[in-house]
């Protein structure tokens, strides 16, 4: 039966506010060192001095003015946009290699949002407390302490989403400078755009937004599940031991000990809900593996506490594969790497990267375009020889000013005029455009199809480098 | 069906009730939407208050904000804020960045431009640019030129010269190219022994007999042609009249013809009708006297100069 518009009871849902409970364990403890690597990284880099010539002393700088990314001892010119293109695919294999094998793992331990996210539930469990706190305290009248409490909470993310803004636009100038600036009005309007907007977007999505970030908002959580196979590891609820025959049952007397639930044919779930309240997206585990799920292992951590306290055998919630899970006789759970599509995602990893680190190592010292001139292709000459002009635009990537010498391989020295720029000296990060013309008689003209415009920077004989050019003339070639 | 009625009895209606049972459902608009599009209103009117709004009479509602700029002779500017004005700003800044350079070619002479590898590809992009504007309807793009009509700018041939000097000369007063019709004063056979003779010169297929009458006819008083051309026929570049020894033709498309015939008579009907088209227009006044030394510089670097 059709229903209409009419019957339906309402396209939003109302957010359910979350309350995660904290837990020790040794998924805990990884995120907790993700997070404060990445913390330390994001935070302190713009900081982390480097002596430059000629530009400020930062070891990270995406100098955008200056049209170059200061990357360490790596300056990066727009022309390198290449090396961009090899970095997000290689990100994006990654994303792919990684997730064929233990599923969203980038979700659950490295996402900024998940990053973020957690630091903010840590503020709010400092302040508020745990979770019972933290419930009692939503749901009391807004007195005093309420007040204090969660505009406390509010006011330190705030603080923390605007560091984290004005951390980002760090990168992008002198970081000493641009603090002094920002607090007495000078900086530049966009840092204070971009610094604003970053506060309100990080406080949105990690303090008032969060798990719902994931679940409407991005696109990686929902393709990712698209990676998976039924060999991929995931958080799992082993539901064949958990349940049994009848169910899971809370431990009272008289099957508290696995022998006496055993007997009973109850499950080793002793239905606590401790997966439940650490989760940070508010789901239940043990209604199998879903799309909200951003397998962040926190419930593996909860739920073995328990096992542990009851001498139960942990691992009733564990990673594992869907494979092994419906196997009649499940193995201990381990990486599955031996798969077509796995294999050949770490190829283009490895061939990727390996380019990446090739083409950064071997790159020379500038850059180089040759174009023939094409209005007029080819020019005959009073005395019938045959002229092509060609331009040559050169490109200072070094450090310092450098000379260019530049000459012709394949057709005769003098046939080669570069007008008063044999030589030519151009200052670091420009560009010099010298104008070539090759005047060659009809005969050696019509045996010469292409020769080698060679540009040898002055005292670095080994980074010459030549580029291959047409010689044109009229009429077809014998 | 009974399911789906009883649920539609729990949507809200206005209130209403017309011919006694007829009644109208209310479907508010979402609270979200509702507050946007206050928003917008609210956003409509400061954005009235900023920038030119409402037309009144010939005029309009300016806004409050206006955009200031410097142009190149260092006169500040205001105008209220419209997308004219933003161009303009854009144009002048471009102008005042632009100036140094221009202040540079007029302070240096023709061969330290030459020789500055900073002004040389300033006069590259500059000089295209220019040239592309002004002289690419003719010359077109390249310089190229068309047979029979605009001279080849980029071979090494130079009807009235190239020097620095010569290329500066012709872009400021202009030149006007002219040859008598020979056909009144010629018969068809004499102009026939001319176009032989010429084509010998430059080595294209001919009647030697015919030639050798020709040469007679060019050194001698009937057609005079050595008044112009000069006995060995090189031409004069004080005059504009071609070499005519080389292997460049502006006037008779003699490349494009394929057999020597062919060839002969594209020379033929030159010399029969003359010309009077070869007219360059005088640039001085229509363009600055920088930007005539900057196209110097550019058109001399074209052809390589002399």
């Amino acid at each position: 039966m059709q229903t209409g518009l009419e019957d339906q009871l309402g396209l939003y849902q109302k957010r359910i506010p979350i309350f995660t409970r904290s837990v020790k364990g040794r998924f805990r403890r990884f995120k907790t060192s993700v997070l404060v690597l990445a913390y330390a990284i994001y935070f302190l880099l713009p900081w982390l001095p480097w002596s430059r010539l000629d530009a400020p002393a930062q070891a990270v700088l995406f100098d955008l003015p200056g049209r170059r990314f200061l990357i360490f001892g790596l300056t990066v010119y727009p022309q390198d946009v290449i090396w961009l293109a090899l970095l997000l695919f290689i990100a994006a294999i990654l994303l792919f290699f990684v997730t064929g094998l233990v599923g969203r793992a980038f979700c659950g331990y490295f996402c900024f949002q998940t990053l973020w996210t957690d630091f903010f539930i840590w503020i709010e469990h400092k302040i508020q407390g745990e979770r019972p706190a933290r419930v009692r305290l939503y749901r009391q009248p807004w007195d005093r302490e309420k007040v204090l409490k969660v505009g406390g909470t509010h006011a330190l993310w705030i603080l923390a989403s605007f560091w984290t803004g004005l951390t980002f636009v760090a990168y992008f100038t002198y970081a000493p400078q641009l603090v002094i600036d920002f607090v007495t009005g000078q900086a530049a309007t966009a840092a204070y755009i971009t610094t604003s907007i970053l506060t309100l977007s990080t406080y949105a999505a990690a303090g008032l937004m969060r798990e719902q970030i994931c679940t409407y908002v991005c696109p990686y959580g929902r393709f990712q599940s698209v990676m998976y196979e039924p060999e991929t590891l995931a958080v799992h609820y082993d539901a064949r031991r958990g349940e049994a025959a009848h169910g899971r049952a809370s431990a009272r007397a008289g099957q508290r000990t696995l022998a006496e639930r055993h007997e009973k044919g109850l499950g080793d779930c002793v239905d606590c809900g401790l997966c439940v309240q650490v989760c940070p997206v508010g789901i239940d585990i043990r209604d199998g593996l879903q799309y909200k799920c951003i397998s962040c292992g926190l419930c593996i951590d909860a739920c073995n506490t328990i096992m542990d306290s009851f001498s139960f055998p942990r691992g009733l919630i564990r990673y594992d594969s869907e494979k092994n899970l419906a196997s009649p006789e499940p193995a201990a759970p381990k990486v599955q790497w031996k798969r077509l599509k796995t294999i050949g995602y770490g190829v283009a990893l490895v061939l990727m990267s390996a380019y990446l680190v090739y083409s950064v190592a071997t790159r020379g010292s500038f850059d180089r375009a040759v174009n023939q001139i094409r209005q007029p292709l080819y020019v005959v000459l009073s005395n019938g020889d045959i002229r092509n002009r060609y331009q040559i635009r050169i490109t200072n990537k070094a450090g310092q000013d450098q000379t260019y010498v530049i000459s012709a391989r394949g057709i005769p020295e003098s046939a080669l005029d570069l007008g008063n720029f044999r030589e030519v000296t151009i200052k670091p990060g420009h560009s010099g455009l010298v104008q070539a013309s090759v005047r060659l008689p009809p005969a050696l003209a019509a045996k010469t199809t292409h020769f080698e415009l060679v540009i040898t920077p002055q005292g670095k004989p080994a980074e010459v480098r030549s580029e291959k050019v047409r010689f044109d003339m009229p009429g077809k070639r014998p | 069906m009974s399911e789906q009625k009883l649920q539609s009895q729990t949507v809200q209606t206005t209130g209403h009730a017309w011919d006694g049972d007829l009644q109208e459902y209310n479907n508010p608009l979402p609270v979200w939407w509702v507050y946007t599009f206050y928003a917008t209103v609210i956003f409509s009117i400061i954005y009235w208050t900023i920038y030119p709004s409402w037309p009144i009479g010939k005029g309009w509602i300016g806004g409050v904000s206006d955009i200031t700029y410097v142009n190149s002779e260092g006169e500040t500017k205001t105008h209220s804020w419209n997308t004219r004005a933003l161009l303009l700003e854009d144009l002048n800044q471009a102008a005042v960045a632009q100036k140094p350079y221009f202040d540079k070619v007029s302070a240096m002479s023709y061969e330290q431009i030459a020789k500055d590898p900073e002004m040389n590809g300033f006069i590259l992009s500059a000089g295209k640019a220019l040239f592309s504007d002004n002289c690419a309807p003719c010359h077109q793009a390249g310089g190229q030129g068309v047979i029979g009509f605009f001279p080849n700018l980029t071979d090494d041939d130079w009807l009235y010269g190239g020097s620095f000097d010569t290329i500066h000369q012709t872009l400021m007063d202009g030149r006007r190219g002219y040859m008598p019709a020979f056909g009144e004063v010629l018969d068809g056979e004499q102009i026939d022994q001319l176009a032989n003779y010429v084509a010998s010169l430059s080595g294209i297929g001919h009647d030697s007999a015919k030639a050798a009458a020709g040469n007679a006819l060019f050194n001698g008083e009937t057609a005079a042609c050595y008044y112009c051309h000069t006995s060995n026929a090189t031409g004069r570049k004080d005059m504009g009249a071609p070499n005519l020894t080389d292997n460049i033709w502006l006037w008779a498309d003699v490349p494009a013809a394929d057999a020597a015939e062919g060839k002969v008579s594209a020379i033929r009907n030159v010399i029969a009708s003359g010309l009077n088209k070869g007219v360059m227009p005088a640039w001085a006044g229509r363009l600055s006297p920088e930007q005539i030394k900057v196209l110097t510089v550019y058109v001399h670097e074209l052809g390589g100069g002399q």
